[in-house]
């Protein structure tokens, strides 16, 4: 068994309503910044799962992203590889 | 006979106590059901009532959706038990899938507290059997995330089959619009504020009825609405579950 450090990106789904990605955008102007848009506010959750290889561990994060982390309705998610593998047992 | 009716209660719940006087004013035993417990106890009902279960952290009811009791929900819901999610609890369904959409944040951000008017667009269900004659009625709202979301496809289907149960409407009963109507608060698409599952035995709701269950909290608008369910539950106890849904909707033509 080893553990393998993973992150998951968690974004509205195009099209969706993002009001914070909108408050950031009407921010903008306060900070003098122009030629931003699309801004799109999500959420990144990390996490290390210990399993035997890392496609078993990706395969636990590919269930929690899609049950837990992300509602599949709204948001859309991307998987991350964060860490070099940490062998067990030292 | 009075039904027996249980209000769960998760860690982060803060309308329990209101839901459970809210459903004895309308005439029901109500009991108070842990987040940890397997099993109803029986209840004929289940009402998820408003809060910010397990702090809402992640989504608003996502973790709550993940606890035993609400296997235990699911479970009856599909055996065509009724159901009724208030605000938190309505956050819990849509994430449950026990009723279809989402609640994204307010569209003007802010947490709202304070009152609206609804109107119910189906008054045949267990819901608002009792609701009378559809005027508006006026109960408050407490959310930062109550803004109705369904894809298109949803949205039809939900209106084509007359699932979508309450709309946020002006003091008159015209229905709001979405966006920068004040009568529609969050702008939720097209004004929703409750809906009901396929088979009409599980709703959700943002506003609150149990907020407005006692004139003394300046409205008894929602009172109805817990009337109705506790003789839907009366009823449903009476008969066994299996009718609990024979008041399902049927397609009323778009």
């Amino acid at each position: 068994m080893s553990e393998h450090r993973f992150a998951v990106n968690v974004l509205p789904k195009p099209g969706i309503l993002d009001p914070q990605g909108r408050a950031v955008e009407g921010s903008l102007g306060h900070l003098g910044v122009e030629g931003v848009s699309r801004v799109r506010v999500g959420r990144r959750v990390e996490l290390s799962v210990e399993a035997g290889s890392e496609v078993e561990a990706r395969a636990t994060v590919e269930r929690l992203a899609r049950e837990l982390f992300s509602n599949p309705l709204i948001e859309a998610f991307e998987i991350e590889r964060i860490d070099v593998l940490v062998e067990a047992g030292r | 006979m009075s039904a027996r009716i249980g209000v769960v209660v998760f860690p982060g719940s803060n309308c329990d106590r209101d839901t459970l006087r809210g459903l004895e004013l309308a005439g029901a035993e109500a009991v108070p059901l842990w987040h940890e417990q397997g099993s109803l106890d029986g209840v004929a009902a289940v009402v998820l009532p408003g809060g910010f279960a397990y702090g809402d952290y992640l989504r608003a009811g996502v973790i709550a959706r993940f606890s035993p009791v609400m296997k235990a929900v699911s479970a009856f819901a599909g055996a065509g038990g009724l159901v009724l999610g208030i605000c938190n609890g309505f956050q819990v369904l849509a994430e449950a899938g026990l009723v279809p959409g989402a609640l994204l944040r307010n569209r003007g951000l802010r947490f709202l507290g304070r009152d609206v008017r609804i109107s119910a667009e189906r008054l045949d269900t267990p819901f608002t059997s009792l609701v009378g004659d559809g005027r508006p009625l006026r109960m408050p709202i407490a959310h930062g995330e109550g803004c109705y979301f369904a894809d298109e496809a949803t949205l039809g289907e939900l209106e084509r089959e007359g699932r979508i149960l309450f709309r946020y409407v002006d003091a008159s009963g015209r229905r709001a619009g979405e966006a920068g109507d004040p009568a529609n608060p969050n702008g939720s698409l097209q004004a929703i504020a409750g809906v009901l599952n396929a088979r009409g035995n599980v709703a959700g709701l943002m506003p609150h009825p149990e907020r407005a269950a006692d004139r003394l909290l300046g409205s008894d608008d929602g009172l109805p609405i817990l009337r109705s369910l506790v003789e839907a539950a009366s009823r449903a106890a009476r008969q066994g579950l299996d009718s609990a849904a024979e008041r399902a909707p049927v397609a009323v033509g778009a």
